[in-house]
């Protein structure tokens, strides 16, 4: 309408909507089928981030390393969520108004399905040839004779038939395309319950724990524990798992860089005692998780616990363990600390590598091969105050904001110690000895609970089979009309087709159902 | 046999392959080509017909039906004798490279003593043989003439080999112990087949908004696509093979969930690879919406699909080699 319209004809006025009207009008547009699409190709857009970016929920140290390294796009992205895409805001509000538009699709289209379902199919139109396929043949017989084959026929097919006249019939089937196609909508909505569900209710924490050392499952002895915000972090099931043995095999026989020393098998053989204290013999595997019943225990990592002794002067054994040390690169050029809180006059720690192959050259000290073959134990020593602010800190690690180095013998700033099973070393000064007794592996086990996922399995399965009967299944239509031939004895029949969605079996299914008046014609 | 000497089989197989399905994709071309002047031909038979006065036909509808056949037999006898022998060098070379790029996976399976789905090679030269025989296979089952699919099947194949041997080539070797499951031959051989699908879907996709640009010019231009289905035929076409395909990739997904449980303690970690598995499920899902929902146009929907695809090369040939993940093979 062009302005000079409006100034000519000033008493149309728009229609106005209520606050209802403007809520209808708003659950309209949400519960469209163009919202709908609009939403999940939004819903695809938006997950694409999440594999761009590091994770903090999957790598925190990549996270945080990339917000250092971008300190302008850095700081910006962390606050849009882009390091944690899947607990975004903006993400959540996609796929809960998508799952909203769902629901306010499926609810009226079961209305609908349920009435038609009960409801006979719809009469007959006249002129069947209207219809997208039809056919009209003259066939021997009474009307109400052939009628009753083709009845017979349709039944035969699979149809719903009903007759609401004498001279017609209407026939229906395919009513699981669109039961299948509700199915795996609300099979959808199972599934983000499932999902929901594990979140609330789900556990999930992991424990090094090294060969011959045995883990309890109590909240203190895991390293790190993250629950749902229902769990009851007090009430987890006591059993406890003994690490008996830790086998690991590496490639020898390939000798691509890539392959060369690529890991090949990982089993944990452990002694399993449940909270009724019956023991047994169980082994965890990469691929075998261990089934508790309450918490599923999987092998997600390995490395080496060097067995460590620190003495004072007189020899008392001030620290013995085995100390796990983190490996680095894939070659397991491991990390780690000893502290020794019971040294005198000050508190002694050490920090450095683990090799399990060792080699130290002008890479600093390296591993070239993941078993140990020829490990070794590169230190440095510190004293002072282990724990200066008091604060917990990582075993792994030293804080040396409040130690200095210990120095060397030969009058260097560093002492630097390098140790091979079965050697001591024995501190300058009178601070007394440390000794590499021997290598352990340790197990790196993740113990997990997820209630929600039977939920979620069933729910994703029952999608899959709604999918398919939506997708192959067709919906169809047959409506028939018998009238009396121009000769005596002769009937009229058409049959005409309609089918939900274009549908090229239509004619084929047409003749068909015709096929059963063969020899009649 | 020594796993060295079959290694060099499976690799010899290979490469012959892809000399085979060359050969074939240039008798497919040649085919295509010769079916011009068949067209024209073609059309003028028709006009002829259509001259024919009424009246000869005795009225029965039955007739309307096989008429349409009749024209369309007239049409398969219209192709010259050079592009019927064209078309069969071309099927008869597909076949045969079908079967050196079977020869192939299984050579390479007994060389490594394993489900040959490992790393990224052979995903690669599997999904080329899933390709090769869902197009095979649909080929000889089919009641009409579908060979002239072929070349597009063909390229794609090639292309697919071609980087296979050259930039993926990864030496025999075993597994992480991550990839030591029954899931692998469960997961990997369906992701492999469904992909093998979508390349078909994405072919005759692209192939129908070609025909239909065509088709909407106000003269068309006298190419090969004359010869090929109509445009609503082949956006059927790209339907039904989408639809065989998107429940596949949803087992996929599905499988791989049950997997990563079992490997890695949680079955959905938002592992990039993952992460485009169900930006792929999502966009395909897009597809099929939209070419159900009234009033979008069926060539936005089979563009949706053409950007599924392009999701499917993203998270295989991308994701895999430069997002830091889970996903990781041995090797490359």
């Amino acid at each position: 309408m062009s302005a000079a319209d409006t100034q000519t004809r000033p008493e149309v006025v728009q229609p106005r909507l209520g606050p209802v009207g403007w809520l209808r009008w708003t659950w309209r547009q949400l519960t469209s089928m163009r919202t709908a699409l609009f939403l999940l190709l939004l819903l695809a857009i938006g997950a694409i981030p999440g594999s761009t970016f590091p994770q903090r929920s999957i790598n925190p140290a990549r996270t945080t390393a990339w917000i250092t390294d971008h300190p302008t796009a850095g700081p910006l992205l962390d606050r849009l969520g882009f390091f944690e895409v899947y607990a975004s805001p903006w993400f959540a509000a996609i796929y809960l108004l998508l799952f909203v538009s769902l629901i306010g699709c499926v609810l009226p289209r079961t209305k609908i399905l349920w009435h038609q379902v009960r409801a006979a199919p719809p009469r007959a139109p006249r002129r069947l040839d209207r219809l997208a396929a039809s056919r009209e043949v003259t066939v021997d017989g009474a009307a109400a004779e052939v009628r009753e084959r083709l009845h017979a026929a349709l039944k035969k097919r699979r149809y719903r038939v009903h007759a609401h006249d004498d001279e017609s019939l209407s026939a229906e089937k395919g009513y699981l395309r669109e039961a299948g196609n509700l199915v795996f909508h609300v099979a959808l909505i199972g599934v983000l319950i499932g999902v929901a569900w594990g979140h609330l209710l789900g556990w999930k924490g992991d424990v090094i724990v090294p060969v011959g050392k045995t883990f309890a499952n109590t909240l203190s002895r895991y390293d790190t524990f993250s629950p749902g915000p229902w769990v009851d972090v007090n009430a987890l099931d006591p059993f406890t798992i003994k690490v008996d043995r830790l086998d690991a095999t590496f490639e020898t026989k390939a000798k691509s860089p890539g392959q060369f020393g690529a890991p090949r098998d990982f089993e944990a053989f452990t002694t399993f005692t449940d909270a009724e204290g019956h023991s047994e013999p169980r082994s965890i595997r990469v691929n075998g998780p261990l089934e508790t019943g309450a918490g599923s225990v999987f092998l997600l990592g390995n490395g080496y616990a060097p067995v460590i002794t620190v003495r004072d002067a007189a020899g008392t054994v001030l620290y013995s363990d085995a100390t796990p040390f983190l490996a680095q690169d894939n070659n397991y050029t491991s990390v780690g600390a000893v502290k020794v809180p019971g040294a005198s006059p000050q508190q002694l720690g050490f920090a450095g590598f683990f090799l399990p192959t060792g080699q130290i050259d002008d890479a600093g000290p390296h591993s070239v091969f993941p078993d140990a073959l020829d490990p070794q134990l590169a230190l440095t020593a510190f004293e002072g105050d282990l724990f200066p602010s008091g604060r917990p800190q990582s075993v792994y690690s030293l804080d040396t904001a409040g130690m200095k180095p210990v120095p060397g013998k030969d009058g260097a700033a560093q002492l630097r110690i390098l140790l091979r099973p079965g050697q001591t070393y024995e501190l300058p000064g009178g601070r007394g000895s440390i000794t590499f007794d021997k290598v352990e592996r340790f197990a790196g086990l993740s113990i997990r609970e997820d209630p929600g996922k039977g939920l979620t399995l069933a729910a994703a399965l029952l999608m899959l089979a709604g999918l398919v009967c939506s997708l192959v299944i067709r919906r169809r239509r047959v409506f028939v009309r018998v009238r009396p031939g121009p000769e005596p004895g002769r009937t009229v029949v058409s049959v005409g087709g309609l089918a939900k969605d274009d549908d090229e079996g239509m004619p084929d299914e047409i003749e068909a159902v015709l096929s059963t008046l063969e020899g009649t014609r | 046999m020594t796993d060295q000497s079959l290694a060099q089989l499976s690799n010899l197989a290979i490469y012959s392959a892809m000399a085979v399905l060359t050969l074939a994709m240039l008798a497919d071309a040649v085919y295509l080509a010769r079916l011009v002047p068949a067209r024209e031909a073609a059309r003028e038979g028709v006009r002829d017909r259509e001259l024919v006065p009424a009246g000869t036909v005795d009225g029965d509808v039955g007739d309307a039906a096989s008429e349409g056949s009749a024209d369309a037999a007239a049409g398969r006898a219209a192709e010259p004798l050079a592009a019927r022998k064209a078309a069969g060098i071309g099927w008869t070379l597909t076949l045969l490279g079908t079967m050196l790029v079977v020869a192939g996976v299984v050579l390479r399976a007994l060389e490594v003593h394993r489900w040959p789905l490992g790393n990224m090679y052979e995903f690669a030269v599997f999904g080329a043989m899933f390709v090769l025989l869902a197009y095979c296979g649909w080929v000889i089952r089919s009641e009409r003439d579908l060979r002239w699919l072929g070349l597009f099947v063909v390229i794609p194949v090639l292309l697919n080999l071609g980087l296979a041997i050259t930039v993926w080539y990864t030496d025999a070797s075993e597994l992480m112990p991550s990839l030591r499951s029954v899931w692998l031959a469960i997961h990997v051989t369906v992701a492999t087949l469904s992909v093998a699908i979508f390349t078909i879907g994405f072919s005759l996709g692209v192939m129908y908004l070609i025909q239909d640009r065509l088709e909407a010019a106000p003269e068309r231009p006298r190419s090969f696509m004359g010869r090929l289905p109509d445009a609503r035929s082949l956006e059927r076409l790209t339907y039904a093979v989408h639809i065989v395909a998107f429940p596949l990739w949803t087992f996929t997904v599905i499988a791989g969930a049950i997997w990563a449980r079992q490997a890695w303690g949680s079955y959905w970690n938002w592992d990039p690879k993952e992460v485009w598995s169900f930006v792929i499920w999502v966009v395909y899902a897009a597809y099929l919406h939209a070419r159900a929902t009234t009033g979008w146009k069926r060539q936005n929907a089979v563009w949706i699909a053409l950007v599924g695809y392009g999701c499917i090369i993203m998270n295989f040939a991308v994701v895999n080699v430069f997002f830091v993940g889970q996903h990781s093979y041995s090797g490359l």
